[in-house]
């Protein structure tokens, strides 16, 4: 009996101790993935984006954002044969009529590098506005434009003297150009959407410029378009595409089926069309997300187009697309099955694939797989991948990496629809305002927000309901976004390490060396004030430096200061950071107030956010000059 | 008439020979010649008027300011811009349903082109207003850094915009997005309700609604004043000492001279000298000015409430339907104060003028009863012949 009783005991302690390590091995399984720090050692990636090639076809200029360098590609060997350094975070290429000279636009440069062909190296620097983008070359190579992503504007800029004569008002986010075969118009398209009143369709444009006067004439508009991508024309200059998305942020995203949270298309326009036409490429159950690299097949046979959310480039059949467009009248864009009739086939590439280019014959087609460090060369007859070129970046591919394809990637959403890139459009904003979560229509708008520098500010959602990263990427999404699978932990860590990852973008508002002018100075004042114009002390909560305080502009609390709408179960709000606030308009949790101005002219009457209404309107403007530096 | 002999009347002739008169024939012809080139009174222009009314589609009959860009042309109007191009007017208004995407406010009071880009910019009751290739944006002082939706006036230099409002100067520079503002904290003003700027090559200059004119100096970035040397009074005891008048309407800088208009006369001032004009010692019609603009160093034109008054810097016209009659009216006044009627047949649409512009050798004048297109005749002898023509017409 004794030898029972000490089996028995034995059981049971063991039991015990299975049982705590079993809770133990659940509590760490449970655990949130760690936070990443920043301080990441990563590879240097070179993301390759856009190329031109040599009038021969036998040099390809591949643009490597994350290297910041041009990297030379000799075709027949498929090698790359040279580098040249540029500025900072380069985006745009364009190639002089004559072929002697490359202009590469450097985004966080505000710069355009000028790289002679012959000994390949940088001979010019020219200034640019704000995250200059897509170049191009006038046809007498006596004018270059760029357009300017941030400062919504298009730099006019002589050759001869390298300065820049004129800016012309584009729309928000100017971004890619395009210019007619026979050099007299350039088209210039936005990655955001021009502003308009809150909670109404978005609205877009193609800004057309007569190259003769060097002045905009026309701006299409483009109906409940926000993002349009890369534009190109058919070699005739008849008829001229855009890549686009047709978000449909107005109603909540209960709906993703049947394409009800992303539609991606393309707008045609041109004399082939008779104005504009918009046009689905999506199927009935399989998107094709954030169209975005796109050209005309020289003999105007065929358009090719990359998804860059869904690691493909979509071919599409010319004379059958001009058929349907001529034989339904009516606008198809929301008709998903139309594409049937018109795309020829789905090539599957690399990840987050960008430009394209068809070589000088139209027999090959360049993609460039921006997350892959290579480019996809394609067969155009056959459509067929034949090739790789790999441009030589990293062969490993660590977690940041990792995490920035399952960001721009579409898989794991219904269907493919979209993936986190589609609203935070290069790792930004989409300039819109979303009705998110089936609580009914209209409620709980939230604005869409910016993710740079967000290490520190957590939680997050606008009313911080998320108290950390994973949580606010992890199960959430895939039960409110994506509508499908989610993030295994692994995936989830890579991602979050992404995110946190995405560093600040310089600021055009400071000053050399973080002086701050008069103005900003007076508005810094302002803005640490503790007592009104009269005298009397300003609470301490509603000092603005106390809710937005510390590196980022955040205490990381949720509080109440009066800018909630009826439409919001609470008018409870996470304080946000102010990190780049200039560059992320609208404002308010829901993105009510459309300038920094009408966060207190409008939305706060009774100085519940900071005390405002003793101030002039001077004093007014050199606030929102300081918070422009932030 | 008996001829006398030259001798006679004047005995000094009789000491030049036949060669000496000659002579002092080519000297007289020389000396005309070198004098400065004044047009002579017969050289006023002459113009065919055309009128623009509701009926012809212009949004409202009172026409606050138009603005010629090539072929188009823009009235801004109590009721609506209008914008006249290929023989029809297209009408601009508010759109409730897309306030900072319409124009701003109906009652349009100033207009400028920004000739670089094509832009035209809409100063208005509710704010301004740009409108660029069909896109019309709006800024407004809740919604921008604008001082004030009252904008009387606006004007282009380069990057930047400069509007004149009802609660001080303001300037955007489009480049940065950036507004500054400029009122009496900051700058001579002691009035803030700023009426008209006219920017040009390195100043830019501001017509202070009882405030006289404020200089801004675009190398130096300081602010300078002018006032009226006798206070704030109608009496002209100091004439040309200084501004006409506290009360300026409209400046005009040109080739660097400064025009003002005020509601008691006009000034002129070439960084040293003034010169002012009244109805007494002028051809100006009347002393109430909504408007100058000038050509040159000495041309101008001057909007009035009784008239459209023309200067050569020697020479008057006026054109306007008769106080009286309201019939068409040409009155030229010659540097020696002689005042001659012109028979014309046509006229502006109403004699309160309120502002100009020029296309080419014609002119648009905004007026309290429409928008007038004066077609200019174009030469002196056309003169000629239209008074040959009437002195035919009355014989008969």
């Amino acid at each position: 009996m004794p030898a029972q009783r000490t089996w028995r005991a034995s059981f049971r302690r063991m039991a015990k101790v299975a049982a705590i390590f079993a809770v133990a091995l659940l509590a760490v399984a449970a655990k949130p993935a760690a936070r990443q720090s920043t301080a990441v050692s990563k590879e240097r990636y070179l993301s390759p984006i856009e190329m031109v090639s040599s009038p021969d076809g036998r040099l390809l200029y591949v643009v490597c954002q994350d290297s910041d360098e041009v990297r030379v590609v000799d075709v027949p060997s498929g090698k790359v044969i040279t580098r040249v350094a540029v500025g900072r975070m380069p985006r745009g290429i364009a190639l002089s009529p004559d072929g002697r000279q490359l202009y590469i636009t450097n985004a966080w440069s505000d710069t355009v590098s000028v790289i002679d062909t012959a000994p390949l190296q940088v001979v010019q620097t020219l200034p640019t506005g704000a995250e200059p983008s897509g170049v191009v070359s006038d046809a007498d190579n006596t004018t270059l434009y760029v357009a300017n992503r941030l400062s919504g504007d298009i730099s006019v800029i002589d050759r001869k003297s390298g300065q820049e004569t004129k800016r012309l008002l584009a729309g928000r986010g100017a971004s890619y150009l395009a210019i007619s075969p026979d050099g007299k118009w350039i088209y210039c398209t936005h990655i955001y959407p021009n502003a308009g009143p809150f909670r109404s369709q978005p609205n877009s444009e193609i800004t057309v410029i007569d190259t003769a006067r060097q002045t905009v004439i026309e701006r299409k508009p483009l109906h409940n378009v926000a993002g349009v991508f890369h534009v190109a024309l058919s070699a005739d200059g008849r008829l001229g595409v855009a890549a686009q998305l047709r978000p449909k942020n107005l109603i909540p995203l209960a709906h993703v089926e049947h394409g009800w949270a992303f539609g991606d298309s393309l707008t045609l326009f041109g004399p082939d069309v008779s104005g504009t036409v918009q046009i689905p490429i999506d199927e009935l159950d399989r998107y094709y997300a954030l169209p975005w690299g796109v050209t005309i097949a020289p003999d105007k046979s065929k358009i090719f187009l990359t998804a860059a959310g869904s690691e493909s480039v979509t071919v599409i059949d010319v004379p059958r697309l001009l058929k349907t467009v001529h034989t339904r009248r009516q606008q198809f864009v929301n008709d998903l099955s139309a594409s049937a009739d018109y795309v020829l086939a789905r090539i599957p590439v690399g990840h987050n694939p960008r430009g394209v280019l068809l070589s000088p014959d139209g027999k090959r087609l360049y993609v460039a797989n921006r997350l892959d460090d290579n480019l996809a060369v394609i067969d155009t007859n056959s459509d067929k991948v034949i090739s790789t070129i790999d441009l030589g970046g990293p062969k490993n591919v660590d977690a940041l990496r990792r995490g920035e394809r399952l960001f721009y990637t579409a898989g794991f959403a219904f269907q493919g629809q979209f993936g986190c890139a589609n609203c935070h459009l290069d790792a930004t904003i989409d300039g819109l305002q979303w009705d998110l979560e089936p609580d009914g229509f209209g409620k709980d708008i939230v604005d869409n927000r910016s993710l740079e520098s967000l290490a520190g500010t957590e939680p997050f959602k606008w009313n911080g309901g998320n108290p950390d990263m994973p949580t606010e990427c992890g199960p959430r999404t895939e039960k409110f976004f994506f509508r499908s699978q989610s993030f295994n932990q692994q995936q989830l860590t890579d991602l979050v390490t992404f995110v946190y990852s995405l560093p600040y973008r310089p600021n055009r508002y400071r000053q050399p060396g973080g002086r701050l002018t008069e103005a900003q100075e007076r508005g810094k004042a302002i803005f640490e004030r503790s007592r009104t114009k009269n005298g009397k002390l300003i609470p301490e909560m509603n000092q603005c430096g106390y809710c937005h305080s510390g590196p980022k502009y955040t205490n990381q609390k949720q509080v109440d200061v009066g800018t909630g709408k009826l439409t919001d179960r609470s008018p409870v709000i996470d304080v946000p950071q102010l990190s780049n606030v200039a560059y992320s308009a609208p404002y308010l949790h829901d993105g009510s107030a459309r300038t920094l101005e009408e966060i207190w002219t409008v939305y706060n009457p009774k100085d519940t956010h900071g005390v405002s209404n003793d101030l002039t309107k001077d004093e007014l403007n050199d606030l929102i000059e300081y918070l422009k530096t932030l | 008439m008996t001829t006398k002999s030259p001798n006679y009347c004047h005995p000094e002739r009789s000491r030049f020979s036949g060669g000496a008169k000659d002579l002092l024939r080519v000297l007289t012809l020389i000396i005309v010649a070198l004098l400065p080139l004044r047009g002579s009174a017969q050289d006023m222009p002459l113009f065919r008027w055309e009128n623009f009314t509701t009926a012809n589609g212009l949004p409202n009959n009172h026409v606050f300011c138009v603005l010629v860009d090539g072929q188009r042309i823009w009235a801004g109007t109590e009721n609506g811009l209008g914008l006249y191009e290929n023989g029809a007017w297209k009408v601009f208004r508010p759109d409730a349903d897309q306030k900072l995407q319409s124009l701003a406010h109906q009652a349009v009071l100033s207009l400028a082109l920004d000739k670089r880009t094509g832009d035209v910019w809409a100063g208005t009751m509710g704010g301004l207003s740009r409108l660029s290739a069909g896109r019309i944006d709006t800024f407004t002082q809740l919604t921008s850094g604008l001082s004030n939706d009252i904008v009387y006036g606006v004007g282009v230099q380069g990057d930047f915009v400069w509007t004149a409002t009802a609660a001080g100067a303001s300037r955007l520079n489009t480049r940065t997005g950036q507004w500054s503002l400029f009122n009496n904290r900051n700058t001579p003003m002691y009035e803030i309700w700023t009426y008209s700027v006219s920017p040009a090559e390195d100043k830019v200059y501001y017509a202070v609604w009882g405030g006289g004119v404020l200089e801004y100096d675009q190398k130096t970035e300081r602010w300078k004043n002018y006032d009226d040397p006798d206070g704030e009074t109608e009496m002209v005891v100091m004439k040309d000492q200084g501004l006409i008048h506290e009360i300026t309407t409209s400046v005009s800088y040109v080739d660097k001279m400064l025009w003002v208009a005020t509601y008691f006369g006009a000034s002129r001032y070439d960084g040293r000298y003034w010169h002012n004009f009244l109805t007494k010692d002028s051809g100006l019609p009347s002393n109430f000015l909504n408007q100058v603009k000038a050509i040159d160093a000495n041309r101008a034109w001057f909007s009035t409430d009784k008239g459209l008054a023309y200067y050569d810097g020697a020479n008057w016209a006026v054109y306007r339907p008769a106080l009286d009659t309201h019939k068409p009216e040409m009155l030229v006044r010659d540097a020696a104060g002689t005042v001659k009627k012109i028979p014309v047949q046509s006229a502006p649409a109403h004699n309160y003028i309120l502002g100009v512009d020029f296309q080419g050798d014609d002119i648009w004048v905004a007026t309290a009863k429409g928008l007038s297109h004066g077609i200019r005749q174009k030469s002196p002898v056309e003169t000629a012949q239209v008074l040959t023509t009437h002195k035919a017409t009355k014989k008969k």
